[in-house]
């Protein structure tokens, strides 16, 4: 556009690294999280995410193998040996410099033997490989040695194993899981339901009332939220619901009608009114003509509406933490578990980030998927 | 019954109570109530559609009036009320303000309020800042729509998932170990040379002038007509607006230049990893930075729709008249989306106006960071004080009250 009246961009290639830039900004916290949660806990805590896409010089404290272990410890030429890898297995680790003591980690460099207690003695090759030898026999467990080593970028699946398959009830994510599908679902679907109709009265029929029905509905767009916990907990507790997944899905449906009343019903206005006068000369009722013609219309505007409560419901904490999670804690859910996670689990990034990002990859792809009539949604009702 | 079976029963009994309710009740309506036969059948026909569109409202109505409006005014009634247990029977008595000069007397209240003003100031301008200037430069790229749902993909992502996200950038660990956290890694490059000098004093220092700049140029725009009036006309009733937002101006631009001042002069402890969420005043710009994170894509969304909208001609005319980019934008672009500014600027106060999930996730109110919501959670679930919790909650409400009737006035105003 600004191309026009022959000044061409010289701009373009600022422009063009601005933007790479921006996104890289804004793209970095969520790799972060997606990149440390593939690492295992020793590898978070000793180098940050970014330095683990490359090949890391790290200072770590391997072990031998035990020569307790069955077949660990042989016998060759009169003296013990124990040998292997200090990796596990031989891999592209590159070790420069290392100790068998915390106090001196750099004395020896590979190929060298080191003498310790006892007549013992170990030989650290580059690549890891070690022979530990002793005149006597050996026992115990394994020798440590304090390795500085060039290793490879290394990812694991384990943390995902622990945080949706293992059983540990406060790792485990897959039951919040369920129980935030099993909220979210329903607290979808419900709200448009009813808004499809009230939408359609508020849009199509003519009664009295209706100009401040629509201004009411306006107003209560903005409505904190918050106003509504003590209210309607009482409420749900006094008319026997008490905390569960009815009362959720009753308040996440009254909290997102005005949004869905307010979109579907500037959607539906905007329908051209020649289809609807036809359809009722030829004898439709008007619920016929809501679930003939006027719903199958107003997908747009119905899916962005879905994708915003989806989302809402989804990530909500407030909500769920108010009206839906007892004091068994059998019904929490992923939002709420990732809190308590922060705070049982502070230091255990690996659980945290695994946990994190179970949490935000549904939404994602829906985001991913339907990010059209998101945007649809944003620009028709950029109210809430 | 296993959860998610539970949930598919519900949905198929939820859904199912909803088109049945409908169906059944158009149903009876039509075929028993007002039957659209025999010798009324005109009167029925009438009779049945001035009934029919309650039967549409009802269940919206209900849930409507039941959940946000019913609230509202019970919320108020707590806030003048305490709880009492009067003959075994809990009962709440009118106690008139006393909850609210209580929630005034503390200081945590207070801090929330100050903390609150910040975030109300800070974020919905750097958010709306950060997208417009996203908006200007994704318009301009062939992969512009791709930068852009990257740039928009925080969105979709829960603010507790944001504060574990940003829980780690900001992570610390003691001082003879590798730093975790992005941030302290970065900060750790400081020494205190040159390059610190640049960036760490002379580019907030230039950003600050900006906003001091930006600040000053629209308290202009609203005392202009005040100052000299020749010709230019204004209403009479935003006289105390205009004057308003003058003294807000000056305050703010007051701000910063104390702000640049204290940059100047403070010592940074270079070559130490800081814990960035215990610093106080600094860590609520730290939270700041995690709604910002979100909210950007949604300006960035809404105003660049705008931008295009913007009839070409109008651009055109102004190049061909001579106007550099920098005209363009300020003097053609931005009056055209003066509207959707707001509208972004607005809702995204509404956003922060309920931010609770960041700060709960965090801090938790620690550290100087409380913010109303989180303070009237802590009200009322953990210190069961229902009084002050509605009180705050009330409080958040009359925050919300001027973009309540500000919107309600503009639907109307727009179905004329």
């Amino acid at each position: 556009m600004d191309n026009i009246a022959g000044s061409k961009s010289s701009l373009g290639w600022a422009v063009q690294i601005s933007v790479v830039l921006l996104v890289a900004l804004w793209l970095f916290p969520t790799v972060g999280l997606l990149v440390s949660s593939f690492r295992t806990s020793d590898q978070i805590s000793s180098s940050g995410w970014w330095q683990s896409l490359f090949p890391t010089e790290q200072n770590l404290t391997l072990r031998t193998a035990d020569p307790d272990d069955d077949g660990a410890q042989q016998l060759i030429d009169g003296v013990y040996t124990v040998s292997g890898n200090l990796f596990g297995e031989a891999g592209d680790a590159d070790i420069s410099v290392w100790g068998t003591s915390s106090r001196a980690i750099d004395i020896y460099t590979p190929g060298d033997t080191a003498e310790l207690n006892d007549g013992e003695t170990i030989t650290v090759q580059a690549n890891g490989d070690y022979v530990w030898t002793s005149p006597t026999e050996l026992s115990g467990r394994g020798q440590r040695a304090f390795v500085t080593a060039e290793t490879p970028p290394d990812f694991t699946l384990e943390n995902y194993q622990q945080v949706l398959l293992s059983d540990n009830a406060t790792d485990s994510m897959a039951k919040a899981f369920f129980n935030t599908l099993t909220v979210t679902i329903p607290a979808t679907i419900i709200p448009i339901v009813i808004a499809a109709f009230a939408a359609y009265a508020l849009a199509w029929m003519d009664f009295p009332g209706r100009a401040i029905l629509i201004a009411m509905v306006v107003g209560l767009l903005v409505v904190p939220l918050q106003l509504a916990l003590i209210p309607l907990l009482k409420l749900h507790l006094d008319i026997g619901i008490g905390k569960g997944y009815l009362g959720t899905w009753m308040a996440h449906t009254g909290f997102g009608l005005p949004l869905a009343i307010y979109l579907l019903r500037n959607y539906m206005v905007g329908l051209p009114r020649d289809i609807i006068e036809n359809a009722k000369v030829d004898g439709a009722t008007d619920f016929q003509i809501f679930t003939k013609i006027i719903l199958p219309l107003s997908f747009p505007a119905l899916a962005s509406f879905a994708i915003f409560q989806f989302l809402w419901t989804w990530n909500d904490l407030l909500v769920a933490k108010v009206f839906l999670i007892d004091a068994t804690g059998e019904t929490t859910v992923m939002t709420n578990q990732i809190v308590e996670l922060l705070g049982t689990r502070g230091g255990n990034w690996e659980i945290l980030a695994t946990a994190a990002f179970v949490s935000i990859a549904v939404p994602l792809v829906v985001f991913f998927a339907m990010q059209k009539y998101l945007v649809r949604g944003l620009l028709a009702g950029s109210v809430k | 019954m296993h959860p998610a079976l539970l949930g598919l029963v519900t949905i198929v009994i939820g859904v199912g109570g909803c088109v049945g309710y409908f169906y059944f009740s158009n149903l009876v309506l039509d075929k028993f109530i007002f039957p659209a036969k025999g010798t009324d059948a005109g009167r029925n026909i009438n009779r049945a559609n001035m009934v029919r569109p309650w039967l549409f409202l009802f269940p919206a109505i209900l849930a409507l009036g039941m959940y946000l409006a019913y609230p509202v005014i019970a919320t108020l009634w707590y806030s003048v009320s305490e709880r009492q247990v009067i003959d075994g029977e809990q009962v709440n008595v009118f106690v008139g303000l006393a909850n609210y000069s209580q929630m005034f007397g503390e200081t945590k209240f207070w801090e929330a309020m100050r903390n609150n003003m910040l975030w109300l100031i800070v974020v919905p301008a750097a958010s709306t800042a950060f997208g417009l200037l996203a908006a200007q430069l994704t318009d301009r790229i062939k992969w512009g729509s791709f930068a852009k749902s990257l740039i928009f993909m925080p969105m979709a992502i829960s603010f507790v998932g944001a504060a574990v996200i940003f829980k780690l950038i900001y992570d610390t660990r003691p001082v003879d170990q590798n730093q975790i956290g992005v941030l302290n890694a970065v900060w750790l490059q400081f020494d205190g040379g040159i390059g610190s000098f640049l960036i760490l004093r002379l580019v907030p220092i230039a950003t600050l002038l900006c906003f001091a700049a930006l600040v000053a140029y629209t308290a202009w725009l609203f005392l202009k007509p005040l100052i000299k009036s020749q010709g230019e006309r204004y209403n009479a009733w935003t006289l105390p607006l205009r004057v308003l937002i003058g003294l807000g101006g000056a305050y703010l631009i007051f701000l910063s230049f104390r702000s640049i001042l204290s940059l100047l002069t403070a010592s940074f402890p270079y070559g130490e990893a800081q814990t960035w969420l215990t610093i106080p005043f600094w860590n609520s710009f730290f939270l700041m930075i995690v709604l910002i994170w979100i909210q950007t894509g949604f300006a960035m969304v809404i105003l660049s729709a705008a931008l295009r909208g913007i009839p070409e001609e109008t651009v055109e005319a102004a190049i061909v008249d001579g106007a550099n980019p920098f005209q363009v934008f300020f003097k053609i672009k931005m009056p055209q989306i003066a509207g959707t500014i707001v509208v972004v600027w607005t809702t995204i106060t509404l956003v922060v106006l309920k931010v609770f999930d960041i700060v709960f996730a965090m801090t938790n109110g620690q550290w100087e960071t409380q913010v109303l919501a989180n303070y009237m959670f802590d009200k009322l679930f953990r210190a069961n004080d229902w009084g002050v919790g509605s009180a705050s909650a009330m409080i958040i409400m009359l925050l919300v009250s001027p973009i309540l009737v500000w919107n309600v006035y503009n639907a109307r105003k727009e179905m004329r």
